[in-house]
Formats: C-alpha cells, structure tokens, sequence
C-alpha cells in the first residue's frame, strides 16, 4: 500500500506523512510526484530553515495552482545560495532583480499576466525577513494597498543572514547580532524596536494573512494551500529558524520553530480581510528558557543569576499569549 | 498630418500606439502630462489591453516594469530628475538582465538645490547604467523616437531611455504628425521575449554570477549595446520608409564648410540651426544616441572642423563637461580645439543672442558658462570669507 | 516671426489663450509654438505664456523676449516692468478693461524709442455675459484678431470648438465675436484720429 518509493523526506513521524498516515492526509512534501520546484544541489547551510520552507512553500503552491506559478524572489540567502551561477536549483518560472522589490516585481508580474488573459498564472514572492521588513516595506505596502494578486512569504529567520547576522527590523528583542553585540547594560537587540510585519499586514486588510514556522509542516502547506484559493494580496510570514545565526545546531531547526511557537513568542495565526479567524492554539506550552536557551544569539541571558531578561521575554511571551488567545 | 497638441500628450498617443501590456506610472514633474494622458486612454478603454499600476515610488515604477517585461508584456514608464535617481538600482537591474523596457525621460534638473526645471544632469548621471540613451532634437523626434525605441529595445533585448527637456519640449504646443496606429503596426510586431516566465518552460533570471563569468557577461553585453548604433540606423531607415522621416544617431548641419562645429543633445537643436544660418562657418553636430556613443561618425563628422563647442546642459562637477569628454575622445589625434558651453542648468534659457555672443566671440575658454551672472557670484565670493580667502579660478 | 506674450494671473487661462492663438494660427496655415513661462502655478499668481507664428517652421524654443504684441489679461500687471520689458516699436498692447487707454493712463510709449499701440477690450464683462464666468481668453482673442489682423475670427472659432464641448464652445464664440465687433469700432475710430 506505500507509494513511498524512498525518495519521501523524514522530517519526523507523522509530519511528512509515513507510510501509516493514508495518503490524503501527507503532507505534499511526502508525495513522491511533488514538483520538486527547489531541487537538491543547491548551497544552503546544514539545517537552513528557509530552504526547507521554501520547498514546502513552492511545492504547494506548485499544485494549488495546477502547475502554473511564476516566483519572483528577493536577493538574500534564499537567492544566493539556489541560482550559482551557471546552475540553479529551481524548476520553475524564477525571477531575482533586487533586495527591495520583490513585491513590485511581482506586481509587475501579476499585470502582465492580466493583460496577455493568462491570470490562471498564479505569481509567487518570495523575501526574508530584511528584504520585507525593513527595506522592502514601501513596495510591500503598495502591492498590498493596489490589491494586486500576489502571494508574498516572508522567510523569518529574524536577522540579515546572508550579510553576516546584522539585525533587521525583525530582531527579536535581545537577540545578538554582529550589530547588536551582547554587551553593555543592555545587550543584543534592544526591547521596543522592530515591525511587527503580520500585523501591518493585517492592517492593510488584505484578503489573507497567516503566521506559520516550519516546525509544522501541515500547517504551512495548508496556509499555502488557503492562501491560493482566494485572489488579491495575500501575505505568509514563515519562522525559519537559521543555526548560523542564531547558534542553534543544524540538526534543531524542525524543534526549535515547534518550541518559537509553544513559548507563545511566536503566534501561529491565520486571518482574513484584516480580522483574525483562526490560531494555532498551544497544547504543550513551554517557557521561554526552553527555546531561548538552545540558541548563543542569547546565551547572554542566562549568565545573568536574576535573570532579568529572561522573566522580560516571558512576561511578553504571555502577553502575546492573552492577546491571541493561544492558550 | 499634422495637429496641434501638447508634446506630453502626443508622447502618450503614440505610446499608446506601441501597444504596452502594462504601464507603471509615478508622476514627477515634469512627466506628470504624458502618465495622465496614458492613464486615461487606459481607463477609457482605448488602450486595451493595458494595466495602469500606480505604484509608490519610482523604485516601484520600474521594478513592476521589470516583472511585467520578464513576463513577456511590452511595458513603458516615464520619469525624470530625482525620480531617474531614486529608481537608479533598478536601471542597472533591468539592463544587466536585458528587460526592453522603453522609458521617458524627461529631463529635469537633479536638487539640491530642489529645481524642477530642465537640464540634462538626470539621465547624464546615468549614462553608464547599460541602457541606450536618446535624446530628441524636437517634438516629432520625440514622438517618433519612441517607436523607434521600442524596436530597438527588443531588437537587443536592452532598455532604451527616450530623454526630452522638460518643459522646453514636454509642455510646447505645437503641430505635431503622430504616426498612425497602421504606421506603428507596420513597423513595430508583437513582442517576442528573448527569454520569458513561462510555467511551460521553466528559467531561472537574476542567478549570482562570480568572478569566473561576470566579466564575459558584462563584455558580451557592452557587444550588445554598441551594436545600437547600427541597429538604430537599420531600423531608422524602415521607419522612413513608412512614415516619410528619417532619424540618424548623430545628424549635422551646415558642417561641410564649418570650421566652428557646436555639438550639442536635445532640444538646443532648434536654436542651434538658427544660429548656423546666421553666422557663416558655424556647423552644428547633434547627437540623438548619446549611449552607445557614435563615435566612429562623430569623428568622421568633426574631422574638417578646426574649433569644437560642446553645448552641454550639465556638468560633472570638479571635472568639467561631460560630452565634451566624449567628443574629446572621439576626435583624438586630430589638431581641433575643443571647448566647453555650459548652459540652461536649472531651466535658464538658451538664448540665440547668447549663442551667438559665444561664436563670434575672439577667444573662448575652455569651460565658459552661458549667462553667468557674475555679479551674483562676485557679491556671494565676498560675502563668504572663507571663499574669498582661497584661491579661485575664475569660471570665466 | 510675430511673437505674442500673454500676461496673466493663475486662473485666468493664460496658457490656454496661448495654445487657442497658436491653434488658430495654425489653422490659418503658420506654423506655429505655444508655451507657458513654466512654474508652480498658483491661483491669483502672475503667469505668462508665449506663442510664436511664422511662415517657416519654428525652431527657437526660447522665452519671447522681443515681443510683437502683448495680451494682457490682467490690467493690475501692466505696474510690472517685466510686463512690457522688450515690447518691439510699433508692437500693440491688448488689455482687458472696460475703460480706454486714456483712462488707463498708459502712454503710446514706453521710453524714448518705443512706440507703443494701446487697445483695451472689456473682456472680463463680455466673458461675465456670454459664459457667466470670468474666463476672458476668448474674447482677449477674438479682439486680438481684429486689431492685428494676424489670424482670422473664423480660425479662432474652430479652435474654441475644438477644444471646448458644444454649450461651452457656444459661449466663448459668442465672446469672441463680439469683443472683435467692438475693436473693430475702436481701430476703425483709431484710424480716423491717427
């Protein structure tokens, strides 16, 4: 009864799909006829979060859309370690142009489509957190606010990675970055700064918002899956942990996202026309220490003996809680 | 036939006759008439199909414009000064990946000092960014320029900037002969991308090249672009064949006898003409394709003349003229003086009177600027001690 | 080469009396330019525009500066230099105003060697009555047509159709011809007295 012909991936048990789970119920990633769209040979790092997201990603958009997708993707790790130049990793339609304009790209994408009568062309964008939240937030708001149709997936692994750790406007507060060393009275990022992207997506009243991380992978492709079903600006911010700059070990990726979102620090949600319909709920929740404490970017908190920083993170992971009913 | 319109609107006609899929629009002054004039025939359905995208910014303008070209539509913005500045990036973007994307220029003084008035400095800042640059001598050139553009453009998959001087030919009302929409399909055939987003036929566009390729890359695309100067002419020539006027990257006047050529780009044409037929052994040399520059014929052109004027309405600051360097270059080995002209900065007249002060004048430096008003700038050297205390060349 | 400036305030379309000059000009077989003294544009603020005819194509793209005639659509900038500055001997003046050059007070010259020819035609209230608004290009032109004789009536009328809709077209025709009815009284009575 398997059609598992060996090449499915394991990313744990039941997450891709076994040869227990019934068919129906795998996730895309376990069919054996998924497109494939970023295929193996490409340069990412051990354990890189975003490359496993945008697998995932593609490969559901690929189906949800009958094979007919074009994928615009912003410069960053994402770009840089998929096209080497004379070889690339995508199989599919794949435009990179620069660090800000994803969005306006796809736009552009998106009219022409329109125009030549070919809209059953799906368009795709594609940017990591410093791409969409910081220096690509104008062409962002704008292809929100025209209601152009693009999905758009945020990749957030919560620093400029690919420049060597700076942070963005994503940093979480406290984390060290090579611009936010851990030194000083207050060290790493500091607290009060940074964009809360989801909900300025929520206020742009776009047609669908939704949170997701790779540590759930059904969830992830179903978000895809909802977000190609309607029309209009569509926005997905994916966490994707990066063990090299966050100090994690490659082989953690999968749990430490399952731990971002069980600590309430990251909220798993899914909206719809600027109202939030649904949350991922905790149902194992965990305090903060236990996801903060397998990554260096804050090992400086626990040197700390009152543990200052710590019970801040905490009081913030539980207000996020109360204020998205996670719990 | 021709009929009294605004340049502005006549651009947009005849854009419009080219038949863009998508038309990203910012407005600057003063490229505001020719985006609105397009936009309306858009929302009333004349051009059709056409998606009008009012986007947030110039970078937005011709990003969207990037995507919409890869996507296989014909596609046109317009722009100027800081507008021209601000999408600087993606210039280099949409040249080094080869999108034929046409867009106008309307040349306008970059700040600061904020000015919104012409001058040539927007697309001169740019000159390098791999785009074939034109700049048109009058109105109908700058009507048809934009056909030519388009075919040009796609002939070498390479982005084509159609400069006019805003305000000086933008916002003149004036007869004008737009090329009907038969004149235009005959000449200009359905877009056929060199490389498309197809979910047919996946590509990959925009991979990282290393230093094992850029450089072939970069070489075999300088190939490219120097070939428009042919390709322009080629086309040029068809396009005379179907509308009755015939453009040429460089055209002279009265430079057979000259022994005084003024080069100039733009719209100084006119008042340069004049100024050939009233002062004897005055040539003028106007390039219309300023990149690639021509400058095998602008050698071949100047090769009798003993005196060079450039006429430029920008300049490189600490360095002097900036075509002047261009023609320098072209005309080297050969006796000619070369000087430069600077004028019209800001949206300061060049007066025929001037011109001719400039000509018949016995000696000219090698940097004189048109209309100075040098009680102005004497007044501001002495307000200033630490200006007066240094010493200055005086900018004669 | 005639060259025309129009004097103006933000409002009053200056430029538009320019382009319909230049229209009907070209109508009337010149070749011809129009262009606006180009800057933002506020209401109330002075504007001038330029217009060119000639028999040649036009090449020079400058500001008019030695001007043949002046429209002036606004009398209160007539205490600006800049209004007359250049003004050609022999060149004419057209001011919108009900009341004579004599009660004006403007003089047949400017300085020495400049002889100025004065015109006024009450454009405002020939616009007041004919459109109901106070847009007084139409008639300014109309009346231009008769005191230089330089483009025909019948020229300006189709280039008010043009570029007008039908009931408003209408009007300023109407306009038109009666401010070159009344200058006709005026250069006729001129002759006489010269």
């Amino acid at each position: 009864m398997s059609t598992d012909n060996g090449r499915s991936l394991s990313l744990a048990t039941r997450t891709a799909g076994g040869r227990l789970v019934p068919p129906a119920q795998r996730a895309e990633q376990a069919n054996p006829h998924r497109r494939n769209a970023l295929t193996s040979g490409h340069r990412a790092c051990q354990g890189c979060g975003v490359a496993l997201a945008a697998r995932a990603v593609v490969d559901a958009a690929y189906r949800a859309s009958g094979g007919k997708l074009v994928v615009v993707t912003a410069t960053g790790c994402l770009e840089v370690f998929s096209t080497p130049y004379p070889e690339s990793a995508w199989r599919v339609p794949w435009l990179h142009s620069l660090f800000a304009n994803a969005a306006s790209v796809a736009s552009g994408v998106a009219a022409a489509l329109y125009a030549q009568g070919r809209e059953d062309v799906r368009v795709l964008a594609q940017g990591g957190d410093g791409a969409t939240v910081d220096i690509g937030l104008a062409c962002l708001s704008g292809m929100f606010e025209r209601g152009d149709d693009v999905l758009y997936v945020c990749y957030d692994n919560e620093a400029y990675m690919n420049t060597g750790i700076q942070r963005s406007g994503a940093t979480p507060p406290y984390a060290r970055t090579a611009t936010t060393e851990a030194v000083g009275g207050e060290p790493g990022n500091p607290p009060g700064t940074g964009k809360d992207l989801p909900r300025i997506a929520l206020a742009h009243s776009i047609p669908y918002v939704a949170t997701a991380t790779i540590g759930d992978i059904h969830d992830l492709e179903a978000k895809v899956v909802n977000a190609m079903g309607v029309r209009g600006p569509r926005y997905l911010h994916v966490l994707t942990p990066c063990p090299l700059g966050w100090g994690s070990g490659p082989a953690e990726t999968i749990a430490l996202a399952r731990l971002a979102q069980r600590s309430g620090l990251f909220p798993v949600f899914e909206a719809r026309d600027g109202d939030i319909t649904s949350v991922l709920p905790i149902r194992r929740p965990v305090p903060v220490e236990e996801y903060l404490r397998p990554q260096r970017r804050f090992a400086h908190l626990f040197a700390d003996p009152d543990r200052r920083l710590l019970t801040r993170l905490q009081e913030f992971a539980d207000s996020t809680k109360a204020r998205y009913g996670l719990m | 036939m021709r009929s009294q319109r605004e340049a502005s609107r006549a651009v947009a006609e005849v854009v419009g006759r080219c038949r863009p899929q998508v038309v990203p629009a910012y407005p600057i002054t003063p490229q505001t008439h020719i985006v609105e004039a397009l936009g309306a025939m858009i929302r009333a359905g004349t051009l059709s199909p056409c998606v009008f995208l009012t986007v947030e910014s110039e970078f937005a303008a011709m990003s969207a414009a990037i995507g919409a070209s890869f996507a296989g539509s014909r596609t046109y913005t317009a722009t100027a000064s800081q507008g021209l500045l601000y999408m600087a990036e993606a210039l280099f973007n949409a040249s080094g990946l080869g999108a034929p994307i046409v867009m106008t220029v309307a040349n306008r003084a970059v700040g600061a000092p904020i000015n919104i008035w012409n001058d040539q400095s927007d697309a001169m800042s740019l000159r390098d960014c791999g785009w074939i640059q034109l700049y048109a001598p009058d109105n109908q050139a700058a009507v048809d320029l934009h056909v030519l553009a388009f075919r040009v453009a796609e002939a070498l998959s390479l982005p084509v900037m159609v400069c006019m001087d805003g305000f000086v030919l933008t916002h003149a009302f004036e007869p004008l002969a737009v090329p009907t929409q038969a004149q235009v399909d005959n000449f200009l055939p359905p877009f056929r991308p060199r490389q498309v987003l197809d979910p047919g036929d996946p590509v990959t566009i925009g991979a990282m090249v290393g230093p094992e390729a850029f450089t072939e890359v970069k070489y075999l695309s300088a190939q490219r672009l120097d070939a428009a100067v042919n390709v322009f002419e080629w086309f040029a020539q068809e396009y005379a064949e179907i509308t009755g006027r015939r453009y040429h990257a460089v055209e002279s006047y009265r430079i057979e006898h000259a022994d005084t050529v003024v080069v100039a780009l733009g719209s100084a044409a006119g008042t340069l003409y004049e100024l050939a037929d009233a002062v004897p052994g005055v040539g003028v040399l106007l390039i219309t394709m300023y990149r690639p520059f021509p400058a095998r014929v602008v050698r071949g052109l100047l090769a009798a003349a003993r005196r060079i004027i450039v006429l430029e309405r920008a300049f490189a600051p600490g360095a002097g003229g900036i075509v002047t360097a261009d023609v320098r270059a072209a005309v080297a080995g050969t006796s000619a003086m070369v000087h430069t002209v600077i004028g019209g900065l800001g949206g300061r007249p060049i007066r025929l009177a001037s011109l001719h002060a400039v000509v018949t004048a016995d000696a000219l430096p090698d940097i004189h600027f048109l209309d100075l008003r040098e009680d102005v700038v004497r007044r501001e050297w002495e307000r200033d001690p630490t200006v007066s205390a240094m010493e200055v060349r005086h900018v004669h | 080469m005639w060259q025309i400036r129009v004097h103006g305030r933000g409002g009053q379309g200056v430029v538009t009396a320019a382009e319909l000059l230049a229209d009907a000009a070209f109508r009337d077989g010149y070749e011809v330019q129009a262009f606006p003294s180009f800057g933002s544009e506020r209401m109330g603020a002075p504007v001038t525009a330029y217009c060119r005819l000639d028999t040649r194509p036009i090449r020079i793209r400058e500001p008019v500066v030695d001007a043949d005639a002046l429209l002036v659509i606004d009398a209160s900038l007539l205490r600006l230099p800049e209004t007359l500055a250049g003004l050609r001997t022999g060149g004419w003046v057209l001011v919108n105003s009900a009341r004579t050059p004599q009660q004006l007070g403007v003089t047949s010259t400017a300085s020495a060697d400049v002889h100025i020819r004065w015109a006024t035609v009450p454009a405002t209230a020939l616009a007041r009555r004919y459109l109901g608004r106070v847009v007084p290009n139409a008639p300014m032109l109309g009346a231009f047509a008769a005191l230089t004789r330089l483009v025909s009536l019948t020229a300006i009328e189709d280039a008010l159709s043009d570029r007008f809709t039908a009931p408003i077209a209408e009007q300023n025709i109407r306009a038109a011809r009666a401010a070159f009815a009344s200058l006709q009284q005026v250069v006729t009575s001129d002759a006489q007295s010269a």
